[in-house]
């Protein structure tokens, strides 16, 4: 679960990204986060990761107070949230196995584990038969889903997708969101930051819009909901 | 959750990234190398020569001796055994008895050509000892001590040249320790701008392993075992160099006459020392190089 309780963050060269920002995403929720540049989006992602600490207010990410975490505690919490991002982070001297392989060995998987889960989510995004390739072979969608097995191969109970189809043309930008989707019901909560307003209207999910550091709408009725007011 | 026990086959996975870190960053690692060999080369070289340089003045020193002079009315057998207390003395490494008539002999050599002497007798002259010194920057103190024993009526000692040499050693060492600290400084910052180069290269997989969730001492021992196999490569590497270099040097110099004077140290007697100075540089730059390297770009 995250839980943002009147979150303010303040960054030293003097503006206010969060000026309060209350929410809660439970557990196996898909929820999408949307709003123009620089309103604060990014603020949220960072401090769900523990990139960095709130000025004011609680946030709590899967069971990990951020306020006060010690940062020996952040890889931990950083098992917990997979990261999915719009230039996908790919190692391209390493194979699309190895890819995902690398994910779990750094974690300190056991080689055993890392065979019998690797090939298995491979297949869930449909790489399997790619498994050795390199990132260079592969076309922009099948990277992010790439980037999108080694977020899941851990297992995390949160997948935060960072504007997963900024790079991607339509077809495939929709292909990796019916991806995300299948994703968040076998269980895990989904956050997808996005510009892309065609495909929040598409799937028609609970959308949170932020501007200029608060939250302006957070409802079922996806972007509209906030141009309308 | 919490602090997960490293296991055997997590080590496994350390150790084998480390190695595969060195080929999968050739060029870096190459540049590591070269300049961890090109900068232990130069400290070794300048440290062995140092050493030589240090020993031959040492050697040169050797040659400064004290005469003693016996009392003349002393028999010669009461003469020699004068000699066993002046062995006793602290400073004193040997001491050689040389009769009246072994002195005529070498003062007749000395002045053969000069008339004035020709007259000379034996028991003109003393009996004598040369005595040589373990460590001729108390060669007053000594004197000193020699001059007091019974029997002993005078001596003759150079203290200004004993002392020059003293002071020359003095200044040797503290020359060369001073060299020594600055190359290795030099050497070190030169290493570890190399091992930032190769750790600029590789930003994006420490951040890849940050965001998924590895702990920093996951991340940091692969390019700690990097390190230290790349400083101890560097290492083996300038130690064969060194050892060929110097062995074609002493070669060189004692086939031309005129340096024979050089006197310098075989290689073989400096091994073991030298395998250690080079290993434990090595083994320093290695893993101090990549461990402060590293932690710049563990902030992510």
């Amino acid at each position: 679960m995250i839980e943002f309780t009147d979150v303010v963050k303040s960054y030293p060269e003097g503006n206010d990204a969060l000026r309060g920002v209350s929410m809660q995403i439970e557990d196996g929720e898909f929820c999408y986060l949307v709003g123009p540049s620089g309103s604060g989006k990014s603020t949220i992602i960072k401090l769900i990761t523990g990139e960095i600490k709130p000025t004011a207010g609680a946030v709590h990410v899967n069971g990990y107070s951020l306020e006060r975490i010690r940062k020996k505690e952040i890889p931990y919490l950083r098992r917990t949230v997979g990261v999915v991002f719009q230039d996908f982070r790919l190692i391209t001297n390493m194979t699309v196995y190895e890819n995902v392989a690398f994910a779990m060995r750094v974690v300190g998987a056991r080689e055993k584990e890392i065979k019998d889960r690797v090939p298995y989510v491979l297949d869930l995004v449909g790489l399997a038969e790619k498994h050795q390739r390199h990132p260079g072979e592969l076309s922009g969608g099948e990277q992010q889903r790439l980037a999108i097995a080694r977020a899941l191969v851990n297992n995390p109970s949160t997948i935060i997708a960072d504007e997963p189809t900024g790079n991607l043309d339509p077809a495939m930008s929709l292909e990796i969101m019916s991806l995300l989707e299948e994703i968040n019901n076998l269980g895990t909560t989904l956050l997808v930051v996005t510009h892309a307003k065609d495909l929040v209207e598409r799937f028609h999910k609970r959308t949170i819009v932020i501007n200029d550091g608060l939250i302006v709408s957070d409802g079922m009725d996806g972007y509209y909901g906030y141009e309308n007011q | 959750m919490g602090i997960t026990v490293m296991r055997i086959n997590n080590i496994n996975y350390l150790l084998k990234e480390g190695f595969r870190g060195i080929f999968l960053h050739g060029f870096m690692s190459f540049a590591a190398v070269c300049v961890t060999v090109a900068c232990l080369l130069i400290v070794g070289s300048f440290s062995i020569l140092m050493y030589n340089v240090n020993i031959m003045v040492e050697d040169l020193n050797q040659t400064n001796e004290i005469l003693a002079y016996v009392d003349s009315e002393l028999s010669e057998a009461e003469a020699k055994s004068i000699g066993t207390k002046i062995n006793m003395i602290d400073n004193v490494l040997q001491s050689d008895f040389i009769s009246r008539e072994e002195a005529l002999e070498d003062f007749i050599a000395d002045h053969q050509e000069d008339e004035a002497f020709s007259g000379v007798e034996a028991s003109d002259l003393r009996h004598r000892f040369v005595v040589v010194l373990e460590d001729n920057s108390k060669i007053k103190e000594t004197t000193a001590q020699i001059e007091d024993l019974p029997g002993v009526v005078k001596t003759h000692a150079e203290y200004e040249l004993a002392e020059g040499f003293s002071t020359l050693q003095q200044i040797l060492h503290m020359v060369s320790y001073a060299i020594i600290a600055v190359l290795l400084v030099v050497s070190l910052l030169i290493i570890s701008n190399t091992v930032k180069l190769a750790m600029y290269d590789r930003r994006d997989e420490i951040a890849i392993m940050k965001m998924v969730g590895a702990t920093n001492g996951f991340i940091r021992l692969p390019f700690v075992v990097e390190g230290f196999t790349l400083g101890m490569i560097g290492a083996a590497l300038a130690f064969g160099i060194e050892w060929i270099m110097y062995d074609a040097l002493v070669n060189k110099i004692g086939s031309v006459d005129t340096l024979q004077l050089f006197d310098f140290v075989p290689f073989q007697q400096l091994l073991w020392p030298m395998v250690a100075v080079f290993v434990c540089a090595g083994l320093f730059v290695g893993v101090v190089g990549s461990w402060t390297s590293i932690r710049k770009f563990m902030d992510v």
